[in-house]
């Protein structure tokens, strides 16, 4: 069936889908300005956190005693903490950071939920019965209390807090997955394939992946956000990746609160810069929610 | 109604159950001995140690006993006792539940108090400056950390006028004012932070409300607006509202736990974190089963709650 039209699978698919793309963006930036200009801050964050080793003006563990609790200047644009060490550098250092936990921790929880709820909602019967008993159960703890919790048993550390974060936001994205997939089983054409005798694996992978990709999509949006506050929260516990690392969020916390007193711009800018990043997000996750599954609205 | 709320109970069960796995495999089903863990941080490590502890544990029995054996236990009220103070759990939680469900509370009246005539207002003025700020208001405080909010409450007034929320924790039955002068502050950081979502779902339900025939009907009657929007709207579109309440429940405990760290307040959050900074498991669980417990209760007292509101919903 693939070669039926040979010219049409050589040259058509690429171009088209790069149509649709470029299309796309038209769309947002026409229809969504707020989104269009959260996805671009979004994007600068990222570059900011990809290119910190280029951008930090000096090393993240630089200690500068003289320069303790510099004001923001022109030779420190964002000031210097209690060791002189210069707060633009840890900042963009935090900034990859957040990236980093954000998309692994957002990507692999996406990749659960939709393995879960695919699995459980177009299998349904006993198997979705058990797992959806099981997600309810998972969803009476809060999310923080439940990190906390497994956090202090598995310690703090990178890969354990990106896990974590992803079974937490995983397990509770599922429902919504299930729910598109629950609808998406009953249209005439998976009817067709399974009467074909197609298997299941294909079915989900080739008739019911595509048809929930717009959910997909916005789920992992909004989760990147999630994820970036939800570790951001637990390195202000303590319990977040361990010192030195740069965290918006450490740099926020208890033992680096006694300082602020003396450096009131050390407790605005890691608070200012995850407000932005995650308040871009968010406008970026609800414009594309709009523009691709109006169905999704009031979903967060 | 009463047939609807036994079965209501009776599907707690599978509920209740995972949810009590849950809590048991957290804490011992993790990579690597919970015993070596605590023997490493406690620096005592000799094998006879090791033993007692682990028999005070209950560890030396297969995995099924000690589950049944916990929950066993827990249902009758005993979550075991502290490894360090060595005081029954249960009573140190059925000390700090109070003060969290005080906090709790007052940040859901805040909440609501202002969502829901925000939202109300931002839906009959639809597209209009007010609706764009207070929807942009509301985006932003979901946005904006609850603990950074926390710390910039703690350090600028500090910085600027020489003032500090007041740290020292009163009983509310010893001195009610000085009490709630000090949890008035998380309150309102925890309120609004909630207030957001619910002041978006508010503004959504009422948009999709008043587009209903019954309000085109109200108004032909002559009722006047004041009347059709408080008598036949808010109260449809107050149904998910309520729901929504019901799923918030765990933000609200979750995010008691920083409000509690940053203003120094005794509740369930403060143990666990202390409890957690000395690696105390049987506080941990217990703390932990508690807050589940709550918020499945939260979720059962909002679903019988719909009947109040709705005259539709008939408990089949």
């Amino acid at each position: 069936m693939a070669v039926a039209d040979p010219q049409v699978e050589l040259v058509g698919p690429s171009r088209r889908e790069r149509g649709r793309v470029a299309d796309f963006v038209v769309r947002l930036f026409r229809d969504k300005p707020l989104g269009a200009a959260g996805g671009t801050v979004f994007m600068l964050f990222l570059i900011a956190g990809a290119l910190a080793g280029l951008l930090a003006p000096r090393g993240i563990n630089d200690i500068d005693l003289v320069n303790r609790f510099h004001p923001p200047s022109w030779e420190f644009l964002l000031g210097t903490d209690r060791l002189g060490r210069d707060m633009l550098s840890r900042i963009l250092f935090g900034a990859r950071l957040s990236v980093i936990v954000g998309f692994c921790a957002a990507g692999l929880s996406t990749v659960i939920s939709v393995v879960l709820g695919g699995l459980s909602g177009y299998l349904g019967g006993r198997f979705d019965m058990a797992v959806q008993r099981l997600v309810d159960a998972w969803m009476v703890f809060p999310g923080l209390v439940l990190l906390i919790v497994v956090i202090s048993v598995v310690g703090p550390g990178l890969t354990q807090i990106i896990v974590v974060l992803a079974l937490l936001y995983g397990v509770g994205g599922s429902r919504i997955i299930r729910g598109s997939v629950v609808s998406a089983r009953e249209h005439t054409y998976i009817h067709a394939a399974q009467s074909l005798g197609a298997g299941t694996p294909f079915i989900l992978w080739r008739h019911i992946l595509p048809n929930i990709m717009p959910v997909i999509i916005v789920l992992f949006t909004t989760r990147v956000g999630a994820c970036i506050l939800s570790e951001a929260g637990l390195a202000f516990l303590g319990l977040g990746i361990p010192p030195p690392a740069p965290t918006w969020g450490s740099m926020l916390s208890g033992s680096a609160r006694t300082y602020m007193y003396l450096g009131p711009w050390l407790a605005l800018i890691p608070g200012i810069c995850l407000t932005v990043v995650v308040y871009s997000i968010n406008v970026f996750g609800d414009a594309l929610r709009d523009l691709l599954d109006p169905r999704m609205r009031g979903i967060r | 109604m009463r047939a609807y709320i036994l079965r209501r109970l009776l599907a707690l069960g599978p509920t209740l159950l995972f949810a009590s796995l849950i809590v048991f495999l957290a804490v011992r089903l993790i990579p690597g001995d919970v015993i070596d863990l605590m023997l490493s941080q406690n620096d005592i490590s000799t094998g006879q140690d090791r033993e007692r502890l682990a028999a005070a544990l209950g560890l030396d029995q297969p995995m099924p006993t000690q589950y049944l054996r916990w929950v066993g236990h827990a249902l009758t009220g005993d979550l075991g006792r502290s490894l360090w103070q060595n005081t029954p759990v249960t009573e140190q939680i059925l000390d700090r539940l109070p003060i969290s469900f005080e906090l709790g509370l007052l940040a859901l009246v805040i909440a609501l108090t202002f969502a829901i005539p925000i939202g109300v207002y931002s839906a009959i003025r639809q597209d209009t400056v007010g609706d764009y700020l207070t929807r942009s208001f509301s985006i932003l405080m979901l946005a904006m950390p609850s603990f950074w909010l926390g710390t910039l409450v703690m350090v600028f007034p500090s910085v600027w006028w020489r003032w500090s929320p007041p740290l020292e924790y009163v009983a509310f039955f010893e001195n009610p004012l000085a009490n709630l002068s000090q949890m008035i502050v998380p309150a309102i950081i925890l309120g609004l932070a909630m207030s957001a979502v619910t002041m978006r779902m508010t503004r959504t339900m009422m948009l999709e409300v008043l587009r209903q025939d019954y309000i085109r009907t109200a108004r032909a009657k002559g009722l006047s607006e004041w009347l059709v929007v408080t008598r036949h709207a808010l109260r449809n579109g107050l149904i998910p509202v309520v729901t929504l309440v019901g799923l918030q429940a765990p933000l609200l405990i979750g995010g008691a736990v920083i409000m509690e760290q940053i203003f120094v307040i005794p509740g369930m959050g403060l143990l666990l974190l202390e409890a957690v900074s000395q690696r105390d498991y049987p506080i941990i669980s217990g703390v932990f089963l508690v807050v589940g417990l709550s918020v499945l209760l939260i979720n059962l007292a909002v679903d019988l709650s719909y009947g109040l509101l709705d005259p539709n919903v008939r408990y089949r």
